[in-house]
Parts: structure tokens; C-alpha cells; sequence
């Protein structure tokens, strides 16, 4: 910050007035710009809001501006509906996504560190073959994942969306780029030197180095596991295990002869509650350590 | 080479550690992944399909199925779709991420409320790809919010029918995962950009380099890794693009099935149960994505390369 | 440190409970406490929960478990196969019990070892299922002559229209007049003219009239050869189609959007849809009422502003039919269920007078008929008698196991040559395709 204010103070010297102009001026067009955007992102969620307090007759008549009255009439005929476990469908999504989350930042970065500071016979093979099937799509393997998934008799449980997330090739990318740039590694040697073990310096001094990529990794991935709808449709079958996105997708069709637009709106509201405390947690958590995390630079 | 030696020999009692930190990982991926995949292989020599309940085959027809994914001649006109889908989506993402990542960590324009920004800018990457593409088929739809708007504001006279026309069907399509994916482009990149020492900055402003010139010779090489990164994986999402196209068009990827995908196409096979067709696809899936991956790989990576054999 | 322990205890447990919760519920309990029914929405569900469930004939202890998959796209017969052909290695309380399906697939179900007899292995008697319509045995009939799944409803189609609109266009909302002036197509076509002249739509969409063509085939979808047939009722639907989408008699809408049934709402301007009894229960009338959390009655958005008429041409769309899925153990609640709800001639006569559906008792709807039923959405006509002669007549003859299939691609495929995005030629190609990618034993 001090350099900052140094570096402010010469340009200041340099050329005075017509700079400080420019500058408000640049200002006040990335405001705009910003304002545009934000406006832009908004959209989508202000008609959420709107619409969620709309009968589903008053929906198909018009567009509205403003909210109306009948969000918690929408929100009951949700929860009162039998063939909708929302709060279990709330419960579960959690549950998968939190320990997803958890899972893949952890051992990507565990994976990324052996490969990253070990210099064992079969790295380079090792590297080479995770970012050969970093590029292998998800969906290429799925009819036999699900055969598998059948004779180890997993059908309808959690393990098939959970433990697979331990093997992420592109958390790892990431994660391997992060330590490339930030870990020391004569950090990790230093630790040798005062007797740690291999596996304790990683939990107790890398770990601690790499929290802006754990951080960024974490959102990403409970984003993602949140709105996983292709594997899990397919995975589970009881009605209380099933998640968020199942849900949505079946009050949308399975009565979609007579669908109410007003309880999908308030749905995906329910739905993207979550995420948004979860975000809003992390993103202050991740905006903090972004520069401390920059120790190498 | 030399540098090899050098390192094996520091740390030779060490060198064993890394299969233990990388086995998790390997375990995982042969049981749930490869395994999975070499079968997906494996099923596309074989006619194997169900009819109603009966299975037909399994039959070895060598490459048979290869032969029909060829000639059916679609293959290519899904594959130029899923292209035209990723690459309008695309430009507009990396150009709202550079500029905004820029924007958020210049220190000469010290912006009030960056933090409001980007939490705004992330949120479209929050909603579900279904739950977001049901949203837009209703905003979008012939009676739907926005031409009920545009009518009452009377700026059009009959609907437009987005989801009846090609362009504006792909419009809507690349237009979602812009909006879905700028946001995190944009983390991803002022990561990067934060993690670059500002005395570099400091040293070129000082030397009379133009904001222009910092940009192009400092921040974009000292970014080049992470850009690559957002490169590669976005290349890969937009090959496996499915939920938004599938949901937007009801699974059927009209108009004239310009916003059938690869995957979608996929899809339609796995859907019919026809392993042997499914897995001939899911090979030619897989080189498709193979080749420019390497492509980009290998162009982006030449000065990142360098950095990374040092250690 | 103890606090520590305290959360690490705290979290154990929860992570403990919510997998001790998925263990519960897959450990097999005692035979046949669980009766395990496969379906697509909750039509039959809450016929089933009306009748039988809430009259006490659920034995104690046992629990219903609905299995809802949607069914547009085949998600439903894709999830129910991969249940029968695992049936034999689930434990019992997995197992399938009961399924539904529809005219559009049954064939396939019925043709198949992992449906139970209706008569040999659930213990219907023939004197049971004699007050059924013939048409919904026919479906249900193998190729051996075995009955495989009976239905509580028929389903004759007729045309439900707007009397405000048919008084604005005919000048009388009268279903005599109105009737006799849409007895064939061609006149059909004129009024639609007269519709569109006044700024009304004739019908909603594409789609709205396929049933009608489609149901009146010559020849079954596919020859004994496996080739796909376009049979000339079809050609006529697109021809049709086409016509009407250039003359701007129809709203261009696709079936079952929010757009089809907004045609319906107070302020719509759609004549009238194409359907049977269930799709006026089902989904038409929820689409008219304003509130949807106010009673349905008369007022209420343009309930009760709806007549009734055969149409140009008779046909009849859908049906659900009942299943006994092979392996269950709960055969005798199948049979429970199948006599209370399909052969109950009380019950059916219940059903069609609280839900304006057109049961499958011959007698008890001809009772019906001569009764002074009121039908308060259609403005108290007596819609089974209507209906009653149409319902003799159907004949299915020509219903295939690739049914839905073709339906939802023809429509889609065809879609983009109504819009004008495609030629002809074209539209047929792509419907080839789409097919082809559904049914790989098939040809062009």
C-alpha cells in the first residue's frame, strides 16, 4: 500500500491536472460499465424473486416489476407437498456437496504436493497421465460408471457422488500451478530439518500456504457438486435421498401437465439459498487471503 | 538432466513419499474412472442395444459402429455445433474477465464497492445449469416475461420467437454460459494477477512504460499459466457441454438440430441403451477433445514450460 | 482441547446419522412391508390415495412408496427397466411391485416376462374384468391371448371449446350448433378462418390436433420389417399443420407449454383443444382458474366457460394402465388394488363423478349417461354421455411399443418445418434421425 501511495505521489508530480481528469473520467466509465454488468447479473435473480411471490395464473398473464404478495402461500404449497422432500432434498445436497468439497481440495492438493516436491521414478508419468485425462469428458465413461456402480452395489447411495471427487484432475491443475508459484519448497525442507514428517508438513505448513487455492477449489467444487443433476438422476432412486436439482427437474416434468411455474420459482429460490450463504462466507475468506497468499510472488 | 541428479540426490530418501501422496488419487481414479472408460472403449466394438426389455447382442463387429458414426454423416455438424456454442460463449467471457480483472485490481483507480462487484458478477455461477436454463426458457419463451415486456413497452408488436430460430437460440445459449462463467474467470485471473509482485509494476511505471504496454509485456506472460488454465478447462466445459443446450432445447437441440451438441448427441444414444454406438461416439469424443487440447496445451504452456522444469 | 473433542463427537454423529438414515432404509425388513409403485405423476396417485388408501385397505404396516420419474423424454420407462431387469437381484422390499403405463409403450410391457398375468398370476377373475372396456383388455392383451394389465379409465377424445368465443365467432355457445358446425374438417377449416378473421386462434398449437390424426392411422407406426411407416393420416396432420401455422389459424404454440394452456386462461384467445376426459381434469382445467389456490368453480378464470362436441373425427388419446411387476411380494395388495380401483363399479362411478374422468365400466357409464351428471367445468354438461359411443367404438388396433417415441420426434422434428426454418425434405430427414438415435433396430 505504501508503494502505492509513493507511486501516486510521483505520477501526481509528473503531470498534475490532466491526469487526475483522465483518471475521474476512466472512473466514472468503469462505474458505468460495472453498474451495466451488475445489472446484467442481477437480472436473472431479481425476476427469481419477483416471480417466486406470483401466483402461477398472475405468471402467465403478464410481467412484472414488482413483488408480489404470495411468497409464503407459494413457499407452503411447496412444503406441504408430499412428492416434493424439500428440506431432506435441502439436507442431502449439503451433505454430498460439503463432503465433495471437502474431499476434492484436500486430496488434489495432496496429490498436486507429492507430485510437485517429490522427484520419484514415475512423476513425470504421473503428471503427464493426469493432464492426459484432464481432457477426458465425464460423460465418456459414465454407462460404464454406472454398470460399476450397480454390481458394486452402490444404486441409491452417496458413495458414487462422493468418492469419486478425490480424483479431480483439474483440481489438481490448479492446485499444482498454485504450489508452482507460492510453496517454497525449501519451506518443506526446513521442516525436515526440525523432524517433521513428509505427511505432517503437509498438513501443518502447506496446507496453511495454499488456503486462497483450497479456498477458491472449495467454492468451486460445492458449486458444482451442488448443481450435479447428470450422474446423480441416474444414482438414486428413494424419494429422501434424492437432491436439490432431482427435484427441480421432476416437479418441473413429472407434473408438467399441470406444472406451477410459481413453485419451481420459489424452488430454485430455496435452492440457491444455500449457495449464496456459502459463497458470501467464502468469498470474504478468499478476498483476505488472496494477497497474503502471494508470499512469493 | 544434471539439475535431475542434483535434486534426486538431495532428496533420495524423500522420493518414496510421492507415491504416497498421490496414491489416493490413482486408487480413486482406476476404480471409478478408467475402469468405467476402458469398457466405454471396449463396448464400441459390439452391437449392443436394448429393444423394449430384450437385449440385442452383445455381437463383435470390429468397427462397424465406427463405419455408422461416419457415414450417418451428423458427426462433424455436432461437432462444428458444440464449436459455435463454446467459441461464442467464449470470446465474450475471456473479454469481460480481462477487463473486469483489471478493473478490480488496478490500484490507480481504487474503486469503491469492488467487493459488491464481484460477489454481483459470481452469482449467475451459483444457480444450477438446469434450474438457470429452465429460468431462461421461461424469461425467453412466446408468452414469457421478456416479450411480454418488450410488448407492453411496445417496442415490438408480436413476440419474438427466440427458441423457434437458430441464431437466437444460440444467442441464448452462449449468452448463459457467458453470464455462468465470467464471473469465475474473473477470481481466476485476479488470483493471478494479485500473485504478481507489484514492484514489477511499480519498476515499469517508473521506467515510462504506458499502462498499455504494462498490461501486454508485464501482467498478460506473468498470467499466461493461469489463462492457460482457464483456456484448457473452459475448451473441455464446452466440449462436455450438455445441461444448458439439453434443457434450453428439451432435449431435442432444435431448431434443425444446430444446437445438438456432441454430448447431447451422446445422450441420445446412451438413452437408447446402445452401448456399442454410444461408445463408438464417446471415442471419437474423446480425440476431438484430445487434439486441441494438446494444441493449446502445448502452444500456451512453451514459456510456462520453462518456469516449470527449473525446479 | 475438550471443547475440540466435543465438535469433533458433534460432527461424528451427524455424519453418522445421515448415513445410519441411508442404512435404515436399505436394510431389508420383513417380507412385503413395502409396496414399491412405479409412475410418472400423481394422476393415479391421487385416485389411489382417495379410494384406497384413506378406505382403510392398506394393510398395517405396510408402506406405500411412490417411485415418481418424469416421463417426458422416456426418463420414466428408462428408470422402470433398469428396475425390472434388476429385480431379481434387489431384496424384497426393492423390488417393483406395481407400475403404470401408458397406450404410448404398453406394448412393450405387455410382451415382456417381467409382467405379471392379470388373471393367472394376481388372481383376477375373467367375471372380475368383464364390465371392462373391450379396447383397454385389447392393449393389454400378449400375443398368447394372457391379459397383463388392466385400467380404471377410457379414453375417448372429443373437442373442448370457449363458449365466449364460440358465441363471438358462431354467434351460440350451444354444443348442438357448435357441433354441428365442426362435424368435419373442412368446415372445421372455415370456422377457423372465421376465428382467426375475429382474432381468435382455431387451436393453440402444432400439436394440438396430432392425437386426432394420429389415432386414426391405417397402419401401425412400423411394418413387420421394422421400417418406419408415415402413414397418410400423418401426412395429413402435417399438410394440415402447415396450413394453419402460415394462416396464422393456430398460436403456434407446443403442446403442454405455458404458452398452450395461457391459451386457455381468462383472457385467452384459443377456440378449443383436442383431448379426453383426463386431459380436461388433468391438465386443462387448473389452466383456466385464475386462483389456483381458490376452489375450482364457476368465476374462477374461465371455468366453467367450456361445451363439449365430438368433432370432426372421433378418436381417443392416452390411458394408464396398471402392472403387476414379476418378483413382488406384494401380489395380493396388486390384486387389492386392481379390483377396488378398475372392476369396482362404485368406485369407477365415484371416480368419474368427482374427477370428470371416463372410467372403464361399460354399465356404470351408461348409467352415467342417463343420469343427470352435470359437469360443472363444461357448463353442466353431462360429458360421458357425450362421450359413450365414442368409447365403444375405439379400437387400438394399430398401437405400437414405438409410440411415444414417434410422437415426441415427429413433433419436434416437424416443429422446425411449421416454423419455416426447414424444408419439408428435411424435417423428415431429421425426424429419421432423432428416431433412429431412439430405436437403433429401426429403418427408414
Amino acid at each position: 500500500m505504501n508503494s502505492n501511495a509513493n507511486l501516486r505521489k510521483i505520477r501526481k508530480t509528473v503531470g498534475p491536472t490532466g491526469d487526475s481528469i483522465k483518471l475521474n473520467l476512466m472512473r466514472a466509465l468503469v462505474y458505468v460499465f460495472l453498474v451495466l454488468i451488475a445489472v446484467f447479473c442481477l437480472f436473472p435473480f431479481v425476476i427469481l424473486i419477483i416471480n417466486s411471490t406470483r401466483l402461477h395464473s398472475e405468471l402467465l398473464s403478464k410481467f412484472y416489476l414488482v413483488p408480489g404478495s404470495h411468497f409464503f402461500q407459494n413457499l407452503k404449497n411447496v412444503l406441504t407437498d408430499t412428492n416434493i422432500p424439500l428440506l431432506n432434498g435441502l439436507r442431502n445436497s449439503v451433505f454430498i456437496a460439503a463432503l465433495t468439497a471437502i474431499l476434492t481440495t484436500y486430496f488434489s492438493a495432496m496429490t498436486a504436493f507429492g507430485i510437485f516436491m517429490y522427484d520419484f521414478k514415475l512423476r513425470n508419468f504421473a503428471f503427464s497421465f493426469i493432464m492426459f485425462i484432464l481432457m477426458v469428458p465425464t460423460q465418456v465413461s459414465a454407462l460404464g460408471f454406472l454398470r460399476l456402480v450397480d454390481k458394486m452395489h452402490m444404486m441409491n447411495t452417496y458413495w458414487p457422488l462422493i468418492l469419486p471427487s478425490i480424483a479431480a484432475p483439474s483440481v489438481f491443475f490448479y492446485m499444482k500451478q498454485y504450489m508452482d508459484s507460492v510453496v517454497p519448497k525449501e519451506m518443506v525442507e526446513a521442516a525436515r530439518v526440525d523432524g517433521s514428517n513428509e505427511f505432517m508438513t503437509f498438513n501443518r505448513i502447506v496446507l496453511p500456504v495454499i488456503k486462497p487455492a483450497l479456498a477458491v477449489q472449495g467454492i468451486f467444487s460445492f458449486v458444482s457438486s451442488w448443481n450435479n443433476y447428470f450422474i446423480p438422476v441416474l444414482v438414486i432412486n428413494s424419494k429422501n435421498k434424492k437432491t436439490i436439482p432431482i427435484l427441480i427437474a421432476e416437479l418441473r416434468s413429472a407434473d408438467y401437465m399441470k406444472f406451477d411455474l410459481a413453485k419451481i420459482y420459489i424452488m430454485i429460490f430455496v435452492a440457491i439459498i444455500p449457495l449464496i450463504v456459502v459463497y458470501l462466507f467464502l468469498s470474504r475468506f478468499i478476498l483476505e487471503n488472496l494477497t497474503l497468499g502471494s508470499v512469493k510472488g | 538432466m544434471k539439475q535431475g541428479n542434483l535434486i534426486r540426490r538431495k532428496s533420495v530418501s524423500y522420493a518414496k513419499w510421492g507415491y504416497f501422496f498421490i496414491a489416493p488419487f490413482f486408487v480413486i481414479y482406476i476404480v471409478f474412472q478408467l475402469i468405467p472408460l476402458i469398457s466405454t472403449f471396449y463396448n464400441s466394438f459390439f452391437e449392443t442395444y436394448r429393444v423394449g426389455l430384450k437385449q440385442i447382442g452383445p455381437n463383435f463387429v470390429g468397427l462397424e459402429n465406427y463405419k455408422t458414426v461416419l457415414t450417418g454423416g451428423n458427426l462433424p455438424k455436432y461437432t462444428a455445433n458444440t464449436f459455435i456454442l463454446w467459441i461464442m460463449g467464449f470470446i465474450p467471457q475471456m473479454l469481460f474477465a480481462v477487463i473486469l480483472s483489471l478493473i478490480f485490481t488496478s490500484s490507480r483507480l481504487n474503486l469503491k464497492g469492488k467487493q459488491f462487484f464481484k460477489t454481483v458478477m459470481y452469482m449467475p455461477n451459483l444457480i444450477m445449469a438446469s434450474a438457470f436454463s429452465m429460468l431462461f426458457f421461461a424469461l425467453f419463451s412466446d408468452g414469457g416475461p421478456v416479450n411480454n415486456m418488450m410488448l407492453q413497452f411496445g417496442w415490438i408488436d408480436e413476440p419474438i420467437r427466440y427458441f423457434a430460430y437458430t441464431g437466437t437460440t444460440r444467442g441464448l445459449i452462449a449468452t448463459m454460459n457467458t453470464m455462468m462463467w465470467f464471473g469465475n474467470t474473473t477470481i481466476l485471473l485476479m488470483a493471478g494477477i494479485m500473485g504478481i509482485d507489484s514492484s514489477l509494476f511499480e519498476a515499469s511505471r517508473i521506467d515510462g512504460a504506458s499502462t498499455w504496454q504494462i498490461f501486454w509485456k508485464v501482467t498478460i506472460p506473468l498470467i499466461a499459466p493461469i489463462m492457460a488454465y482457464v483456456l484448457v478447462t473452459s475448451l473441455i466445459g464446452g466440449i462436455q457441454m450438455f445441461d444448458v443446450p439439453q434443457i434450453l432445447t428439451n432435449a431435442e437441440g432444435r431448431p434443425d438440430r444446430t444446437s445438438t451438441t456432441l454430448i447431447m448427441y451422446l445422450n441420445n444414444h446412451l438413452f437408447s441403451k446402445n452401448y456399442g454406438l454410444g461408445g463408438a461416439v464417446s471415442v471419437f469424443i474423446f480425440f476431438i477433445t484430445l487434439i486441441p487440447s494438446i494444441i493449446v496445451y502445448k502452444f500456451t504452456m512453451r514459456g510456462y514450460g520453462k518456469k516449470g522444469g527449473r525446479r | 482441547m475438550k471443547k475440540f473433542a466435543l465438535v469433533l463427537t458433534v460432527l461424528a454423529l451427524c455424519v453418522s446419522f445421515a448415513f445410519a438414515q441411508g442404512a435404515a432404509e436399505a436394510a431389508p425388513a420383513a417380507q412385503g412391508k413395502v409396496f414399491n409403485i412405479y409412475c410418472w405423476n400423481n394422476e393415479f396417485q391421487v385416485r389411489f390415495e382417495k379410494y384406497f388408501q384413506e378406505a382403510g385397505l392398506v394393510p398395517e404396516g405396510v408402506t406405500v412408496n411412490w417411485v415418481v420419474t418424469p416421463n417426458q423424454g422416456m426418463n420414466y420407462q428408462d428408470k422402470l427397466d433398469e428396475a425390472l431387469l434388476s429385480q431379481d437381484s434387489k431384496p424384497a422390499d426393492e423390488k417393483v411391485d406395481m407400475f403404470l403405463v401408458e397406450a404410448d409403450y404398453a406394448l412393450k410391457y405387455v410382451d415382456s416376462p417381467y409382467t405379471l398375468a392379470v388373471v393367472n398370476d394376481i388372481g383376477l377373475t375373467e367375471a372380475d374384468i368383464a364390465g371392462q372396456y373391450k379396447y383397454t383388455k385389447d392393449i393389454m392383451t400378449d400375443s398368447t391371448g394372457v391379459l397383463r394389465g388392466v385400467s380404471w379409465q377410457a379414453c375417448p377424445g372429443a373437442f373442448i371449446y370457449r363458449r365466449s368465443i364460440a358465441k363471438a365467432v358462431l354467434g351460440s355457445d350451444d354444443p348442438a350448433v357448435v357441433g354441428a358446425a365442426l362435424d368435419s374438417w373442412d368446415k372445421f377449416d372455415a370456422v377457423a378462418a372465421e376465428a382467426k378473421a375475429k382474432g381468435y386462434f382455431m387451436l393453440s398449437g402444432f400439436d394440438d390436433d396430432f392425437r386426432v390424426f394420429s389415432d386414426n392411422m391405417e397402419g401401425s407406426w412400423v411394418d413387420a420389417n421394422d421400417k418406419i411407416v408415415i402413414d397418410p393420416s400423418i401426412e395429413k396432420w402435417i399438410d394440415q399443420t402447415k396450413t394453419y401455422t402460415d394462416k396464422g389459424y393456430n398460436n403456434k404454440a407446443n403442446l403442454w407449454s405455458t404458452e398452450s394452456f395461457a391459451g386457455a386462461a381468462i383472457g385467452g384467445k384459443v377456440f378449443g383443444y383436442f383431448g379426453p376426459s383426463w386431459f380436461q381434469d388433468f391438465c386443462l382445467a387448473p389452466a383456466t382458474l385464475a386462483d389456483a389456490n381458490a376452489p375450482a368453480a364457476v368465476g374462477n378464470g374461465s371455468y366453467g366457460d367450456w361445451g363439449l362436441v365430438m368433432g370432426p373425427q372421433g378418436f381417443s388419446w392416452g390411458g394408464t394402465w396398471i402392472c403387476g411387476a414379476k418378483g413382488s411380494d406384494n401380489i395380493e395388495l396388486v390384486k387389492a388394488v386392481m379390483e377396488k380401483l378398475t372392476c369396482d363399479s362404485a368406485t369407477l362411478k365415484a371416480i368419474a363423478q368427482d374427477f370428470g374422468d371416463f372410467t372403464n365400466n361399460e354399465k356404470a357409464m351408461e348409467e352415467l349417461a342417463n343420469s343427470d351428471l352435470s359437469n360443472a367445468f363444461l357448463g353442466g354438461q353431462n360429458h360421458i354421455a357425450i362421450l359413450l359411443d365414442s368409447a365403444k367404438s375405439i379400437s387400438r388396433d394399430n398401437i405400437s411399443a414405438y409410440d411415444q417415441g414417434m410422437t415426441e420426434k415427429i413433433q419436434a422434428a416437424f416443429a422446425d418445418y411449421f416454423n419455416g426454418i426447414v424444408t419439408k425434405d428435411q424435417a423428415y430427414a431429421n425426424f429419421y434421425t432423432s428416431i433412429i438415435e431412439k430405436y437403433p433396430n429401426l429403418s427408414k
